[in-house]
């Protein structure tokens, strides 16, 4: 989106430091069809950035390239650059590997591997050389599990199947998973589309718990969701990035007319 | 007069039934007025059902049943009077009237029988016109009856429905109630060997010598040790050639599903699917005749003075590699089964593609590996062919993959295409080698079906 407005407006985060991660120019194309459009976007840490739009407007899509998840759709092609710390993570050495231990995922449907609790949590410090020992590695399983606000319903079952749990609890186990890494980045795709409402606002303290650490980005439907949760919004359209300010800003007060129509339900 | 004529008449009848009713109900609708509750073709079939399956019952049992009504009008016969009182020469004879009054043979060797042929062929026509008559008339009645039921409200097509499920639970019940039959004529010749032969010997010894030539009454027990059998088997079968399909089916499975591009994939699968129908007899040929021979070879050429031409290790090879299609299309479907939100989990916490396929996609698809490899063992222990050619007729009770062994199988063929009666106990061991091998191919197609079973609950 090369719209001096937004660009004054993204840079205006003058609280927020450099970025985390800065889209520049992106493109995304799935087979001949492109799916995003120059999105151009920064994202910062202590903050919950939210993506917003109707379905199909590309949000997921655009989510899924900050990891690189987009490679594993052979027709998918990445155009622009994508810098974590001003890196290049589509042209530079860092490999998926790093990148995806760096910046980690969360997914729409509570997805634990049909492991132990524990040995979901495991999972990853195990593979990326995390725990010396094992002691290291139960701390690091105790601390994840704490910080998801899990520990206290778990601890005594570290050893049951981690898809007995419920699905609210799948999720934060989910989210514990992506944190044992210790990551930088947290990219939430609908996390709580699967949930009931308790779940879900379970969930969501846990995002604002979470805040001061990772830099977050979470996609949903629910405008009121995101109007909970985060502090910068991204509104997304057919594959452009339509507009991006702060939280407050785009339910009160939005710049663009199609941002208006709707968060106030004209369409979408 | 043949079957195909009484099916012929059933079949006439249905069709004349299906063309009357299905006119009835067009007459229904147009002459009265009336609404239909079905199509005219479902009254057409309802009343076709009723005059066909009455029928054909009907000429099914009179099938069974008319060659003893004939036999008895033989019998009956003055010129009957002159058979000898029993055995096999009164048979002989009556066979042979039979034979040449249905004029399926010419003549006659013993004179006694000329003079039956004639009461035998009358016996028969009659016999075959009363029941050619009774089947018209059944199928005519049965037929009446439903066309009489016939009204516009009339639910024919509910009743053709359960007609249909009828035919089709009979049809399933077939293959059933044929295996229920092989069950108990294996369980009787069974149980006749083992009233000659100690089944503790049968099952434990380690002598496998029959002689189908000996005298039955002198069977010695010890003969029948069928461990060297059994141990044979399981070597060949379970052992060396799951060595060979385990991890060559594994990993083709893996390769199919996680690396190789679509096209690849889609030419590959069904290639691989087609290997599995390839005739065994083909792989025992290749067994016999190119890896025998070479082993053999290789095997002296290493110091291996004791291998042999025909060899364990030749006959589980080939075995293997007949059996990896088996192993790799159930390893391929459980692992494709695996939800895609599992490895797209594992990719995202950074792990490596064989990461995320060793520690996340083979874990969550192992029940179906392992149920598709027991399926594969039930198949590769009852496989005949690779190992009669060339696996050998020699019981060795030996670990050596290079000396000759011998199967159940090899043996259920040894013993019965030898030259042994059929009331020998060596004849008869095959029926109890059978039993043995139809024993444990069902207790292991049955413990895969549980564990496929539970493991699609998994994820349902």
């Amino acid at each position: 989106m090369n719209n001096p407005e937004l660009e004054g407006q993204v840079a205006g985060f003058s609280d927020a430091g450099p970025a985390k991660i800065s889209a520049n120019k992106v493109s995304v194309f799935y087979g001949e069809k492109k799916a995003i459009d120059e999105v151009s976007i920064d994202i910062h840490t202590k903050y919950v950035t939210a993506f917003i739009g109707p379905s199909g407007c590309g949000k997921s899509t655009f989510l899924r390239t900050l990891n690189r998840m987009n490679d594993t759709i052979p027709s998918a092609r990445v155009d622009g650059e994508i810098l974590l710390d001003g890196e290049d993570i589509y042209r530079s050495k860092m490999d998926v590997v790093q990148l995806r231990a760096r910046v980690g995922m969360v997914f729409q449907k509570p997805n634990p591997f049909p492991k132990s609790i524990y040995d979901n949590i495991a999972y990853g410090p195990k593979i990326h050389g995390l725990a010396e020992s094992k002691s290291d590695l139960d701390g690091i399983v105790e601390q994840s599990l704490q910080r998801a606000g899990l520990w206290d319903e778990v601890k005594d079952r570290l050893s049951d199947s981690g898809t007995a749990l419920s699905g609210g609890q799948q999720q934060r186990l989910c989210i514990a998973r992506a944190i044992a890494v210790d990551p930088e980045v947290i990219l939430m795709d609908e996390p709580c589309s699967a949930l009931d409402p308790i779940a879900t606002a379970r969930i969501e303290e846990l995002i604002d718990e979470l805040r001061g650490r990772y830099a977050i980005v979470i996609v949903t439907h629910s405008m009121q969701q995101a109007a909970r949760v985060s502090q910068r919004t991204a509104f997304f359209h057919l594959g452009n990035l339509v507009e991006y300010g702060r939280t407050s800003d785009i339910f009160t007060n939005p710049r663009e007319e199609r941002t208006k129509d709707y968060i106030t339900g004209r369409y979408g | 007069m043949s079957p195909a004529i009484f099916v012929l008449v059933a079949i006439g009848l249905g069709l004349v039934g299906w063309l009357a009713a299905r006119s009835r109900a067009w007459a229904f609708a147009s002459n009265e007025g009336a609404r239909l509750h079905s199509l005219p073709n479902y009254h057409g079939w309802y009343v076709a059902m009723w005059a066909f399956v009455p029928a054909v019952i009907f000429a099914l049992v009179w099938n069974a049943v008319s060659p003893n009504l004939v036999m008895q009008a033989v019998l009956s016969d003055p010129a009957a009077a002159k058979l000898p009182e029993f055995g096999i020469t009164r048979d002989t004879v009556l066979a042979e009237a039979m034979a040449v009054a249905s004029g399926s043979a010419q003549g006659v060797f013993n004179p006694l029988a000329r003079e039956l042929v004639e009461p035998a062929r009358n016996a028969m026509r009659l016999y075959s016109i009363i029941g050619l008559v009774v089947t018209v008339l059944v199928g005519f009645a049965a037929g009446v009856f439903a066309f009489t039921r016939l009204r516009p409200d009339f639910t024919a097509r509910t009743r053709v429905e359960r007609g249909v499920m009828l035919g089709l639970l009979v049809a399933s019940l077939v293959a059933i109630l044929t295996t229920f039959g092989i069950v108990a004529s294996l369980l009787f010749e069974t149980i006749r060997f083992f009233g000659m032969v100690n089944p503790i010997d049968f099952l434990f010894g380690t002598q496998w010598s029959p002689n189908p030539m000996g005298d039955p009454a002198f069977t010695n027990s010890e003969d029948y040790g069928a461990l060297p059998l059994f141990w044979g088997t399981i070597y060949i079968g379970a052992i060396i050639a799951m060595i060979v399909a385990i991890p060559l089916g594994l990993m083709s499975a893996v390769y199919l599903t996680q690396y190789a591009n679509p096209t690849f994939r889609k030419w590959m699968k069904p290639i691989l699917e087609i290997l599995a129908g390839v005739p065994t007899v083909v792989y025992g040929y290749f067994a016999a005749l190119t890896v025998a021979p070479f082993i053999r070879d290789v095997a002296r050429s290493v110091g291996i003075a004791s291998a042999s031409s025909e060899s364990a290790i030749a006959a589980g090879l080939v075995m293997g590699v007949m059996i990896i299609p088996f192993v790799s299309s159930m390893a391929d479907d459980s692992i494709a089964a695996v939800p895609s939100a599992m490895r797209d989990g594992s990719l995202a916490m950074g792990a490596t593609k064989s990461e995320t396929i060793r520690k996340v996609l083979i874990p969550a698809a192992l029940p179906g590996i392992v149920a598709g490899v027991m399926l594969a063992i039930s198949r590769a222990i009852g496989e005949t062919m690779i190992v009669v050619m060339a696996a050998g007729a020699a019981a060795n009770l030996t670990g050596n993959p290079f000396e000759s062994m011998t199967t159940v199988t090899y043996q259920i063929v040894a013993m019965l295409t030898g030259e042994g009666s059929f009331d020998h106990p060596a004849t008869l061991s095959a029926f109890a080698l059978g039993m043995v091998l139809f024993i444990v191919t069902l207790a292991l197609n049955f413990f895969a079906l549980r564990v496929v079973k539970r493991y699609r609950e998994a994820y349902e």
